[in-house]
């Protein structure tokens, strides 16, 4: 899905994720080193980079899960190191690993997690029906879950993920497996979210989804080796798709087995 | 000489769930043979069939001519399988790891060394490390070489580059190529359909039926119409006045550009620039592609109202 218009003015932005030098280390080993990038609202930031690069690190760091070592660490208006719950409130998270409750149905998912974003009985009645209507599948409300494609599966646990209005959502690899019509289709809610103000920071293996950021960055044995739109990193690398930037990029990484 | 594979009218369901219905096909020796298929699809199912793991439920399925059901324990012997999820012991060592499995194949390391050097020396120098902590692309090194220490006749690799980046895919996908010069037919399923075309030939499932069997290149061929990728300053503007040409098939984003699949036969191009002017498009661009295994991919599914 390309990038909708409205979102390419230049105008100056409001950052939404702040982070300089964020260091994370454990023992010996550095997993993220001296990490700087600015995310603005409503943006969908591309976070790419081979496995073992250190883009889970920083993803957890980003939703208050882990403390950093160091640096300077901003998201959505509270600090990364004193104010996680506060971050955990204002963001939406959603893996192809972590996603909804099998064995409950669609409905109860939905009020299980607006439960837990402190969303009132109103309000998650509210939202489920809005999002349900949205995704075709008000049908299913009382399905069980486990009984569902894996592409609708993916598509409401996204609907989960930004039911409580998030400032940010983070999509850890939200695609994985999915076919290729509801990959797509799972792409236009990503771009409804942004539309509507919310900020997308998504990582993918597909690199035909990676032209469909704003912005991408690509992680490198720890750090930051480009961050810029996906046309810019074309320009740059001399490169006629995004597949071929990541590879000349990624294949410059040390060897550590990590 | 047996075919690898042989498999004829293969059923199997999950309670209500029918993950296989009537699967027919055929592996020719030294193959390289690719599942394409989204998750769901039967990949699983069926591979786990054919490595003697599930009985199906109907139709009849051959390894190099043994029956899956009947000679289960001979097939075991000639199969290597390496499943979607990692399931090696995590921790016993890289080099214990490889030593178990020869050892419960009643064979040596040393003795087929030479078919696993080219994988297993890049993971060498961490023998000693447990297996549990090795990166995602130095466990799938490990699994295939420890899927091959008894040099099998048949592989069967279950979505061995899913999860892993760009880089690791495309050395996986030369690791097999080098494999296959040694005579051992490769079956291999992934979701991406960018790896079809390393195949030598494919079957494109999708809710456990198979939607087209055939080389990359014929499956693409075979596609009726027309195809034309598009490009615009403006690509969301130009997705959606494209999304509603009424001459068009379909329209779908790929990567920087849009996939505009036309099926009639007297459409010409600039029909398109003069609907598009019409819209108040400006600045895009109109060229003729060859069309890839996706498009094919999303076509057939549209085509068999597979896509719910």
């Amino acid at each position: 899905m390309p990038m909708p218009d409205i979102l390419q003015s230049t105008d100056v932005r409001e950052t939404i994720i702040y982070v300089r030098d964020l260091v994370k280390r454990f023992g010996h080993f550095v997993a993220n080193d001296h990490l700087s990038f600015d995310v603005y609202k409503g943006e969908i930031f591309g976070f790419l980079g081979a496995n073992g690069a250190g883009k889970t690190t920083a993803i957890r760091i980003l939703c208050g899960l882990s403390t950093p070592t160091s640096g300077q660490i901003n998201v959505a208006g509270y600090d990364a190191y004193l104010q996680t719950e506060k971050i955990k409130q204002n963001i939406g998270y959603m893996s192809q690993k972590f996603s909804l409750y099998e064995d409950i149905s669609v409905e109860e998912n939905f009020t299980f997690y607006g439960g837990v974003y402190g969303l009132s009985r109103k309000q998650i009645k509210e939202k489920t029906t809005l999002l349900l209507t949205r995704l075709d599948l008000l049908d299913e409300r009382k399905t069980v879950l486990k009984e569902l494609p894996l592409g609708w599966k993916q598509k409401l646990a996204f609907c989960v993920a930004i039911m409580h209005d998030p400032k940010i959502v983070f999509l850890d690899e939200p695609t994985g497996g999915v076919d290729p019509i509801t990959r797509r289709q799972f792409w236009d809610l990503i771009y409804e979210a942004s539309h509507n103000g919310i900020t997308v920071f998504v990582t993918t293996h597909y690199m035909d989804e990676a032209e469909y950021c704003e912005r991408v960055t690509i992680m490198v044995d720890g750090r930051i080796d480009a961050l810029d739109t996906p046309a810019n990193l074309k320009l740059k690398y001399n490169a006629s798709s995004m597949n071929e930037v990541f590879l000349r990029l990624a294949r410059t990484a040390k060897s550590t087995g990590e | 000489m047996n075919l690898p594979v042989v498999v004829n009218d293969v059923h199997k369901a999950y309670g209500q769930v029918k993950a296989l219905s009537g699967l027919s096909f055929e592996v020719k020796p030294g193959e390289l043979f690719g599942f394409i298929g989204p998750d769901g699809a039967g990949k699983t199912t069926l591979f786990r069939i054919l490595t003697t793991l599930l009985v199906p439920d109907a139709g009849s399925a051959f390894v190099d001519g043994l029956d899956v059901v009947k000679d289960y324990k001979a097939i075991r012997k000639i199969v290597g399988y390496m499943p979607g999820r990692f399931s090696l012991y995590q921790d016993l060592t890289v080099e214990e790891n490889l030593k178990f499995f020869a050892g419960i194949f009643k064979t040596t390391v040393k003795e087929n060394y030479y078919l696993i050097e080219d994988i297993y020396k890049q993971i060498e120098p961490f023998k000693n490390r447990p297996a549990g902590k090795l990166s995602g692309g130095m466990k799938q090194k490990l699994a295939l070489s420890c899927a091959l220490i008894h040099k099998p006749k048949v592989l069967f690799l279950d979505e061995p580059t899913t999860g892993v980046d760009a880089v690791s895919r495309t050395e996986f996908w030369d690791m097999l190529k080098r494999l296959q010069q040694q005579d051992i037919a490769i079956l291999v399923s992934t979701p991406y359909m960018d790896e079809a075309s390393l195949c030598d030939r494919v079957a494109l499932i999708q809710q456990g039926k198979l939607m087209d069997i055939d080389t990359p290149l014929a499956i693409t061929n075979k596609l009726p119409g027309r195809m034309f990728a598009i490009t615009s300053p403006s690509m969301y503007k130009i997705l959606l006045d494209l999304q509603q040409y009424d001459r068009a098939e379909s329209a779908y984003p790929f990567g920087d550009s849009i996939h505009l699949h036309v099926l009639d036969a007297s459409f010409q191009i600039a029909d398109l620039t003069a609907y598009l002017n019409g819209k108040g498009q400006q600045g895009f661009e109109i060229n003729a592609i060859h069309a890839g295994i996706e498009d094919c991919f999303m076509y057939l599914m549209e085509k068999h109202h597979a896509h719910a």
